[in-house]
């Protein structure tokens, strides 16, 4: 968005000396007695004095008001300017308190044993667990699967495109097909899980098995072989993202003026000649940010994997966050996990970082 | 009767013909129809197959399970067992009944948390992503186009990053099994879908109708609240229905973050998965119950739902 759409607002504010000093007065009030509460809590759990405490509740109360006295002194001290402020200002408090701390508490634990169940709590270990990651081979394992998961979204892209321009030709019961093809999306990934994962794969009572069986397939087992297991995944992952890229871009697809595809059919375009030359550069766009988002939401792929095959046979399906999860689970090392979850957010921003940047060359309108 | 002798030869010999071109173009829209009905028939089995499966299912027996009846009145005779396990079956309904009790609750959970979640986000949300829309800011080093890219990027951040570091925090803070933990936390998840969605949405709306709105009088508050949030309805809604099904599905943070008070129907679904073998009539109940509401929203709300997805579609 450019500046030149904003709006234009020409505000004489006079704040008067005493309103500015309430102001401040608000802001570092609250901030001081958040200090003394954070103070008197780690008093209280280093065991200098006892205030009867359980938990750190006192200190998230006081840091909420501090949040809400920042907010009220921005009107106060900046009259209209901090009004407009006050639009933006509460949401970017919500997410920096809510990841930037964390994150940052995050690194602190990486660098550190710490088995929740033990009671000596966090050990510093330095770069330890960076080594153990190094030769750790079922967390690069789970990495490789990550690609493979990725790379299967260039058919889950043909299907959806396809689906789309079926959904865009001349059919009727549109709405009815709309609507079937939207219902996957709607359904949890745990129970899809179950839905097809346990019993309709079931290799004894599953129809998917008796329809196998049918075919001349004398044992159909789906998750057996590594190769089959993570076949499987990528299906039924596939099969409830589908729809999501489908209706991207259908809406691209609808976007179209109609004055250029009939230009097309003028000029003796027709079929797949049309759909190349003309649809498909069209389409561009649409087509990489919906696959963006694809990628975005495939790596953090972990349901499915975790309630069908835990990462079975042999560690042939897992992904990064179902191995983090039963590393977790298994060990209760969160020192551990975290390494590992801190070094896969530093890839994927590698990895999406350039992703964007050679997209950003392409998804820009043509003239 | 004047028309008599063109209609006398035209019965005899027909003097108009398709060109051979026109014939075989005919023959071909054909095929193309039937292609398409079929793929559009194909897809959409592959899609309600597995909802029609496990409805039924729910119905089955053991044996018609291992024989792998499938239609019910026909195949098998439709029994109440699997939501009996749940205690909604007709029966059962009347009576007491701990397993329903167990049910309602993750449903109830599943239900407060999703909603309260998704409402927070799309508050935060639409403020933010309207601010962002209308008004330039400069804070330290970042201007309104990195502010966006700041909200935008937490999407990348994937779940299992923030997990471990908030398994910690929560329990530090006693929130750890607490509805509110959850909702907080859900917030974070979908508000960057929900200021993509409203930047969208806001970027249609004139900048015309707040400057006339401050002309009558109306402080920047008062033209957002009375001006702009009633344009801006179908697309909050479609925000909050989209965060809805993300917040309703969630795993994850369910699981590692919740044990006996807060957790979720997924979470519930996916424990009965593992112990149970294959008391499959229960399981299916189970997992009809835990999806249905969601069907239903989609059935009912479609339009809003595409509307969600197709914002920033197309620019």
């Amino acid at each position: 968005m450019t500046s030149g759409e904003h709006l234009h607002v020409v505000t004489n504010d006079d704040i008067s000396k005493g309103r500015l000093r309430f102001g401040k007065a608000l802001i570092w009030g609250s901030a001081a007695i958040l200090a003394v509460v954070v103070l008197a809590q780690s008093a209280h759990s280093l065991g200098r004095a006892d205030y009867g405490l359980s938990s750190w509740r006192p200190t998230l109360y006081a840091y909420c008001l501090w949040a809400a006295a920042f907010c009220w002194a921005q009107v106060v001290m900046r009259g209209e300017q901090g009004k407009r402020t006050l639009f933006v200002l509460p949401a970017a408090l919500f997410v920096v308190s809510l990841t930037v701390f964390p994150l940052l508490f995050g690194l602190l634990i990486a660098f550190s044993s710490w088995n929740l169940s033990n009671p000596d709590g966090r050990q510093f270990n330095g770069i330890a667990n960076l080594v153990q990651m190094w030769n750790d081979p079922f967390y690069w394992n789970a990495m490789g699967n990550m690609v493979w998961y990725t790379l299967a979204i260039t058919l889950e892209y043909a299907i959806a495109f396809g689906l789309a321009l079926l959904l865009n030709a001349q059919i009727r019961a549109r709405k009815f097909f709309r609507v079937a093809f939207l219902l996957p999306l709607m359904l949890s990934p745990v129970a899809v899980s179950w839905m097809i994962g346990k019993s309709m794969l079931e290799a004894r009572f599953g129809p998917i098995s008796r329809l196998a069986r049918q075919l001349g397939i004398e044992n159909p087992s789906f998750f057996e072989s590594p190769l089959m297991a993570k076949a499987t995944i990528m299906i039924l992952d596939a099969w409830t993202f589908i729809p999501f890229m489908m209706i991207m871009l259908l809406a691209g697809l609808q976007a179209i003026p109609k004055e250029l595809t009939e230009a097309a059919k003028v000029d003796g375009a027709k079929g797949w000649k049309a759909f190349w030359e003309v649809t498909f550069p069209l389409m561009l766009p649409v087509s990489i940010t919906a696959i963006l988002i694809r990628i975005i939401f495939k790596l953090k792929l972990a349901d499915i994997v975790i309630n069908v095959t835990s990462g079975g046979p042999g560690g042939a399906t897992d992904t990064v966050t179902s191995f983090i999860f039963r590393e977790y689970r298994e060990r209760s090392n969160v020192g551990y996990g975290t390494m590992l979850a801190m070094v896969y957010l530093v890839l994927i921003v590698i990895f999406m970082t350039v992703l964007m940047k050679w997209a950003g060359r392409h998804t820009r309108p043509r003239t | 009767m004047g028309r008599t002798p063109y209609k006398a030869t035209h019965m005899s010999a027909q003097v108009f013909h398709d060109a051979d071109t026109d014939r075989s173009f005919r023959a071909s829209f054909w095929t193309g129809r039937i292609a398409i009905y079929g793929a559009l028939i194909l897809w959409a089995v592959i899609c309600l197959f597995p909802m029609y499966w496990t409805l039924t299912t729910s119905f089955k027996m053991a044996p018609d399970v291992m024989k792998g009846n499938m239609i019910p009145w026909v195949d098998f005779a439709p029994k109440w067992k699997g939501w009996e396990a749940i205690g909604l079956s007709p029966e059962t309904l009347g009576q007491e009944s701990t397993v329903r009790a167990e049910f309602l609750k993750r449903f109830t959970n599943s239900a407060v948390i999703s909603l309260t979640s998704s409402a927070l986000a799309v508050l935060l949300g639409s403020l933010a992503a309207y601010g962002l829309s209308r008004f330039s800011y400069k804070w330290a080093w970042m201007k309104n186009d990195d502010i966006s890219f700041f909200f935008l990027s937490q999407l990348i951040l994937p779940p299992v990053v923030l997990a471990l570091p908030f398994l910690v925090l929560y329990r530090e803070l006693d929130l750890l099994d607490t509805r509110i933990g959850l909702i907080l936390l859900y917030t974070l998840t979908v508000l960057p879908i929900v200021i993509w969605i409203m930047k969208d949405q806001f970027s249609t709306i004139p900048t015309e109708l707040e400057e006339a709105a401050m002309v009558d009088g109306l402080g920047i508050w008062g033209a957002f609240f009375t001006i702009i949030l009633p344009i801006a309805l179908p697309g909050m809604v479609a925000a909050f229905i989209l965060s809805l099904v993300l917040t309703w599905n969630e795993y994850f943070f369910a699981a590692l973050l919740t044990s006996t008070n807060a957790n979720t129907l997924p979470v519930m679904v996916a424990s009965q998965t593992g112990s149970q073998g294959i008391s499959w009539w229960s399981m299916a109940a189970l997992s009809s119950a835990a999806v249905l509401p969601l069907v239903i929203l989609g059935v009912v709300l479609e339009r809003y739902i595409i509307k969600g997805m197709a914002a920033g579609a197309i620019k």
